[in-house]
C-alpha cells in the first residue's frame, strides 16, 4: 500500500464554509503528508486600511471576520491608544466595562459556533443544531446592545460608540442565566459520551513542545498545557479587575481542545456577570480623541481563537501609514502539518477543524512556486473557469456570439 | 402475470419505494424535530427523486457500463427482497424453503452494487468510500448471520420465513426470550450499518470524503441509488420485525411495530456521532459478534 493518492479538502468542500485548500497525501486511509494552500480570498485589508482615516478603520477591520468581529477592532483601538498613552489612561471607566462585555459575549458566541461545527464534523448533527440554538440568545443580546447580530460597530478609538442602557442590564443577566443550563448540557453530553471520547481522545495531538515550536496560540495552545492568555498576561479592558481563571488541559488532543472551549464558556459568562454588576451607573463612554500623534503602537487581544495582534504606525496625519495584522488562525492552521499527519482521513478532517480555523483571518497573498507538473488553481483561475462555463451556457441558450 | 404484479406493484417496487420514501420523510421529520428544526413536507423525498430524474447524467471519463448498471443491480435486488418479504407476510404458506437465505443474499447485494459502482467511477474519494463500505460489510455481516442463525435455531431449524412467522404466532415473538432479545439488539446495530446512518455513516461521510461512494453519481443513477436506499429503509426494519417481532402481523400491529422500530433506529442515529471505520470494525467484531455467539448458545439450550 505505498500508493499515494491526493485527497483534496477544499477549496470547495462540505467541511469548510470558506475557500481553503488542504492537500492530504494518503496511503489507504492514513495521511502521510499535508499541504496547506491559502490565498483564494485575499482582500488586501492592510492596504485598504492605509486609505481610511483612523475612525473608519474599526468598521473595516471588524469585517475581516464575522465571528471575531469585536477582537479585530478592539486590537486596532488598543494599538492606536498605545500611541496615545495606553487604554487605561484614555478610555473612560464605563467604556472599559462595555468593551469587556462585548468581547466576552463574542467569545461565547464563537465557542458555541465552533462547538456546533465540531458536532457537525463528527457527524453529530444534533449537537450542531442544539449548540446553534443556544447561540441564538447570545446573538439576540448583541442585537439588543449594539443593534447588530454581527459586525457590532461598538469600538472607536478612545471609547465605545453606544452606551449600555440601564434597562437592558437585567434582561442581559436573565439571558445569561438561561444560557448556563445549555452549557451544562453540552458539558454533560460531550464529557460523558463514550462514542465522542472514542472519536476525539488521543486524536490530533499537539504536544507542548510542538505548540511552542509552531507558535500556536489561544485555546489550542491552552489545551496542550501552555499557560498563555492575553487577558491575564497583558490585561486590557477590565480583565485584571475581575475574578476568573485561565482554563488549562494537558493532553493536547481534540477532546482537550473541546473541554477548554466549553469551560471557557463558563468563565466568559462569569466575566460578563461581574462586569454587569461592577459597571458604573453613568459616566462618559468616549474620550473624544481628536488627533493621533506620530508614533507606533501595538494592540493585543485574546480573540476566541487566540492572540490577535495589530500594529499601527502613524505619521501624525489622519491615516495610519502602516497597519499590520496577525490573526490567531494564521498561526494555528499551520500546526495541522504536525497534528494531522499520521492519523486517518477521518481524524485529519477533525484535526483541521479542531483549531477553530477562521480562514478569512488566514488569507494572505499566496505566491506559488511551481516546481512540479501538478497544476494548482488559484482564485483567479477558478473565476476564469467559471466565466468560461457561463459563456458556454450562454452559447447553449443564445447561440455563439458573432 | 401475477408474479410481475407482485414484483412491480405490490409488495414490490412501487409499494416499497413509496413506503421507503415516506419512511425517509419520517426519519427527516423526527430528526428535524429533535434538532429544533421544522423539517421538510411529506412529499420532499418524492420531489428530490423527481428532480434528480430531470438532471443531466454525468459519466466520468473512462467509466462506463459498470458505473451505469450497478445502481440498477442494487435496486433490483432490494426490490426483490422487498417482494419476497412482503409476500411471506401476506401469504406465509406460499413461501419456499430457503427463502430466508435468498433474502439474506439479496439484502447484501445493494452494498456490493454501491462498491462496484464507486470503484468504477475512477475517483480517489469514491474508491476510499468503496474501501470503507467493504470493511463495513466485513464488519457487520458476521453478527448479522449470527442473529439470523439464532432465529433459525429458535424455529427448529426452519429456513423459511413462513415457518418462522408461524412459529412465533404459536410460541410468541422471538424477542421475548433471552437469546432472541440479544440477537435483536445485534440485528438493530447491523441494520444501522446496512443503512449507513448515524454511527455507521462512514462510507458516505459528507464532511470527510464528500459522500464518498456516491460522489461521481448524478441524475438518474443517483436517483436509483437513493431509491435503493429508500427501499432498504423499508425492507430492513420489516425484516427485523418478521424475524424477532413476528407474532400477530395484522396490518395495524405491523404498522405500530414498524413505527416504533423506526423511532428507535432514528433515536440511535441522532444521539451518536459517526465512528471511524477501524472503530466500527472493532465494535462489530467485539460486542455484537460476542452477543451473537452468546445468543446462539442460549438458543441451543432453548432459552
Amino acid at each position: 500500500m505505498s500508493h499515494k493518492i491526493i485527497v483534496p479538502i477544499g477549496p470547495y468542500h462540505p467541511l469548510q464554509e470558506e475557500p481553503e485548500y488542504f492537500q492530504l497525501y494518503v496511503e489507504g486511509e492514513k495521511v502521510v503528508d499535508i499541504d496547506i494552500i491559502i490565498g483564494y480570498n485575499h482582500r488586501g485589508i492592510e492596504k485598504l486600511s492605509e486609505s481610511k482615516h483612523f475612525d473608519q478603520v474599526p468598521f473595516l477591520v471588524e469585517r475581516i471576520c464575522g465571528i471575531c468581529s469585536s477582537s479585530h477592532p478592539y486590537a486596532y483601538c488598543l494599538a492606536v491608544e498605545n500611541i496615545l498613552g495606553g487604554e487605561a489612561n484614555i478610555v473612560p471607566e464605563k467604556a472599559l466595562y462595555i468593551r469587556t462585555i462585548i468581547d466576552e459575549l463574542q467569545r461565547i458566541h464563537s465557542h458555541l459556533l465552533w462547538l456546533g461545527l465540531a458536532g457537525h464534523f463528527i457527524g453529530y448533527n444534533t449537537v450542531w443544531m442544539w449548540a446553534w440554538k443556544y447561540r441564538e440568545p447570545v446573538l439576540d443580546m448583541f442585537e439588543m446592545v449594539t443593534g447588530n447580530r454581527n459586525n457590532y460597530a461598538m469600538f472607536k478609538v478612545g471609547g465605545v460608540r453606544r452606551d449600555l442602557k440601564d434597562e437592558d442590564i437585567p434582561i442581559l443577566k436573565k439571558m445569561l442565566d438561561e444560557l448556563s443550563p445549555g452549557v451544562d448540557l453540552f458539558r454533560g453530553a460531550i464529557m460523558d459520551d463514550p462514542v465522542i471520547k472514542m472519536r476525539l481522545k488521543g486524536v490530533g495531538v499537539l504536544t507542548r513542545q510542538q505548540v511552542v515550536d509552531w507558535c500556536v496560540v489561544g485555546p489550542t495552545a491552552r489545551a496542550s498545557g501552555v499557560n498563555m492568555d492575553i487577558r491575564r498576561d497583558e490585561p486590557y479592558g477590565v480583565s485584571d479587575r475581575l475574578d476568573w481563571k485561565v482554563i488549562l488541559e494537558k493532553d493536547g488532543d481534540i477532546f482537550c481542545k473541546t473541554i477548554v472551549r466549553i469551560l471557557e464558556l463558563y468563565e466568559s459568562i462569569s466575566i460578563i456577570r461581574q462586569s454587569l454588576n461592577k459597571m458604573p451607573k453613568d459616566g462618559p463612554i468616549d474620550a473624544g480623541v481628536k488627533d493621533i500623534p506620530a508614533g507606533e503602537g501595538i494592540g493585543r487581544v485574546e480573540a476566541p481563537r487566540g492572540e490577535c495582534f495589530h500594529y499601527i504606525k502613524s505619521d501624525g496625519t489622519n491615516r495610519p501609514v502602516r497597519h499590520k495584522i496577525r490573526s490567531p488562525s494564521f498561526m494555528n492552521v499551520a500546526s495541522d502539518k504536525v497534528s494531522a499527519v499520521g492519523g486517518t482521513i477521518s481524524d485529519a478532517t477533525l484535526t483541521l477543524a479542531a483549531v477553530d480555523p477562521c480562514y478569512c483571518c488566514t488569507e494572505r497573498v499566496a505566491v506559488i512556486n511551481k516546481t512540479d507538473k501538478c497544476k494548482v488553481m488559484n482564485g483567479w483561475d477558478l473565476i476564469k473557469l467559471s466565466q468560461e462555463k457561463t459563456l458556454k451556457l450562454k452559447e447553449g441558450y443564445y447561440g455563439r456570439p458573432e | 402475470m401475477k408474479q410481475i404484479f407482485y414484483c412491480l406493484i405490490f409488495p414490490g417496487f412501487l409499494f416499497s419505494a413509496v413506503i421507503g420514501l415516506l419512511t425517509g420523510w419520517v426519519d427527516r421529520k423526527i430528526t428535524a424535530r429533535l434538532q429544533w428544526r421544522i423539517g421538510p413536507p411529506w412529499h420532499q423525498n418524492f420531489t428530490d427523486i423527481i428532480k434528480l430524474l430531470g438532471k443531466e447524467t454525468i459519466v466520468p471519463a473512462g467509466a462506463k457500463y459498470t458505473f451505469l448498471f450497478s445502481p440498477y443491480i442494487g435496486l433490483i435486488s432490494a426490490v426483490l427482497a422487498a417482494t419476497y418479504l412482503g409476500r411471506s407476510i401476506i401469504a406465509p404458506l406460499e413461501s419456499f424453503s430457503g427463502d430466508l437465505l435468498v433474502l439474506f443474499y439479496l439484502l447484501t447485494i445493494p452494498a456490493l452494487a454501491l462498491m462496484i459502482g464507486a470503484s468504477a467511477s475512477r475517483n480517489p474519494l469514491a474508491s476510499l468510500g468503496a474501501a470503507r463500505e467493504m470493511k463495513l460489510v466485513l464488519a457487520y455481516e458476521l453478527p448479522f448471520i449470527l442473529a439470523i442463525i439464532t432465529v433459525i435455531i429458535r424455529s427448529n431449524g426452519a429456513i423459511q420465513l413462513g415457518q418462522i412467522i408461524r412459529q412465533q404466532l404459536f410460541f410468541g415473538s422471538n424477542v421475548f426470550s433471552f437469546s432472541g432479545f440479544l440477537s435483536f439488539l445485534v440485528a438493530l446495530f447491523c441494520v444501522q450499518a446496512k443503512l449507513g446512518i448515524g454511527l455507521f455513516d462512514i462510507a458516505e461521510a459528507d464532511q470527510e470524503i464528500m459522500s464518498g461512494t456516491l460522489i461521481e453519481y448524478s441524475g438518474l443513477p443517483l436517483a436509483v441509488f437513493k431509491l435503493t436506499k429508500a427501499v432498504m429503509f423499508y425492507t430492513l426494519p420489516l425484516f427485523i420485525i418478521v424475524l424477532f417481532l413476528g407474532c400477530s402481523l395484522s396490518p395495524l400491529f405491523l404498522i405500530a411495530k414498524y413505527l416504533i422500530l423506526l423511532a428507535i433506529i432514528i433515536l440511535i442515529k441522532n444521539t451518536n456521532p459517526r465512528l471511524r471505520i477501524d472503530q466500527a470494525l472493532k465494535f462489530f467484531w467485539r460486542i455484537p459478534t460476542l452477543l451473537g455467539v452468546i445468543a446462539v448458545i442460549l438458543a441451543l439450550f432453548g432459552l
